[in-house]
């Protein structure tokens, strides 16, 4: 029986994947909320009426300047690489217990959503 | 455009909650809401939706995982077969027809809401042999269940068929572009037969997995609109933190009554599509 072992090292996983999380909404909720509060504001996007930028990199560009609808897009971009960035802190937990058939498991996880990403065919 | 933020708002923090409650990610919500109150464009509202399925398994998975009410392992396990169902859905979507697949899974949706109404008064599932695979993947799990004062350990059956029903969930989501947290409860309730808090749970941490693959190439093709998803995500993210404070003092046999109407709605809204919309 080796099992309140275990049982503490999935605790310990368990509180640092829910304080990723968290910190993850906390900044992006945060940073929508800074671009809203500038849309409504300014009354004014940053961009022409109908635009805005597909890009990260011309996402950050125009949040680096200050566009309200570049700055939602960036807090946006956080919330979407929340859970892939859970995924991939995950293996690191499960490599660090060493359980490996977990490690496995996530990591396999890991490449699946890499390769659909790269297809860009997942809906 | 200040009314029709906060109206935005509003719809989002209820989908929150729901999605929340029950482990979906409230694009059932969402995506009508949207399109039929306020008129916006449907690329426009599945850009928002897929959005909301982030915020609230992001925002509810905080306290679920903190809490222990998710099953990491069951979810690490199950996501292997999602992924993988989500891109072969996405490569066959060109070959079937949407029309009979919604159909197929009204149908199959119809049965799991009748199937439910059986299981309505069950508070825990009693009797649950554990399956040999759940003893080597150590899937079999523990919670403490705030309403019943105690911790409910609780043994994992159906792996095959939980894991098989989960590779449907991922195709569906893969083909017709919907998150299916209510196929992953399904599958983990029904199949293998996990306590339907855990279940709730669990699933609520998965569906942000798969979404946030499809997430990323939404936003590159455009379709997620700033002024629309930014008010979604912020009121998802609200309700689903008011959500999951609130599951861990419900009843599990109060969440069962919840689930079953939103599974008899969502049902009939594939069988309208399948059949109807034609």
């Amino acid at each position: 029986m080796n099992e309140p072992e275990t049982e503490q090292t999935v605790a310990a996983a368990e509180i640092a994947i829910s304080n990723l999380l968290r910190v993850g909404v906390l900044l992006s909720a945060a940073v929508i909320l800074a671009g809203l509060l500038l849309l409504l504001a300014t009354g004014r996007s940053g961009y022409a009426a109908g635009f805005y930028p597909t890009a990260p990199v011309a996402i950050l560009r125009g949040a680096a300047a200050g566009k309200p609808y570049a700055v939602i897009l960036s807090g946006l971009l956080l919330l979407i690489l929340t859970p892939a960035l859970r995924v991939a802190v995950s293996i690191l937990l499960f490599l660090r217990q060493k359980d490996y058939l977990y490690a496995g498991i996530t990591a396999a996880v890991l490449a699946v959503l890499a390769i659909s990403f790269a297809l860009g065919k997942i809906v | 455009m200040g009314l029709e933020i906060s109206i935005i708002f509003g719809i989002s923090i209820l989908a929150g909650l729901l999605g929340a409650l029950l482990g979906l990610g409230g694009g059932i919500i969402v995506t009508p809401a949207l399109t039929l109150l306020l008129g916006i464009p449907i690329q426009h509202a599945i850009g928002a939706s897929i959005v909301s399925v982030i915020a609230t398994s992001s925002g509810a998975a905080i306290a679920y995982v903190r809490d222990r009410i998710t099953n990491l392992r069951v979810g690490m396990f199950l996501e292997t077969a999602t992924t993988t169902g989500a891109i072969s859905g996405a490569f066959i979507a060109g070959l079937i027809s949407p029309h009979y697949l919604y159909i197929i899974f009204g149908l199959l949706l119809l049965y799991s809401a009748i199937a439910m109404i059986g299981k309505a008064r069950q508070e825990i599932p009693a009797a649950v042999r554990a399956h040999p695979l759940a003893e080597r993947l150590r899937l079999n799990g523990e919670y403490f269940d705030m309403t019943l004062g105690r911790t409910v350990r609780y043994p994992v059956s159906g792996v095959y068929g939980g894991f098989g029903l989960m590779y449907v969930a991922g195709v569906v989501s893969g083909l017709l572009g919907i998150g299916s947290g209510i196929l992953k409860v399904m599958a983990m309730d029904m199949m293998m037969k996990l306590p339907l808090k855990v279940s709730t749970a669990t699933s609520n941490f998965m569906i942000g997995v798969t979404a946030a693959a499809s997430a990323g190439v939404y936003l590159i093709r455009g379709t997620i609109d700033p002024g629309i998803a930014g008010p979604v995500a912020l009121g998802v993210l609200a309700g689903a933190t008011c959500g999951s404070k609130l599951m861990t003092r419900m009843k599990s046999t109060t969440i069962r009554k919840l689930f079953i109407p939103v599974l008899m709605y969502v049902a009939v809204q594939m069988l309208w599509e399948g059949w109807v919309k034609r």
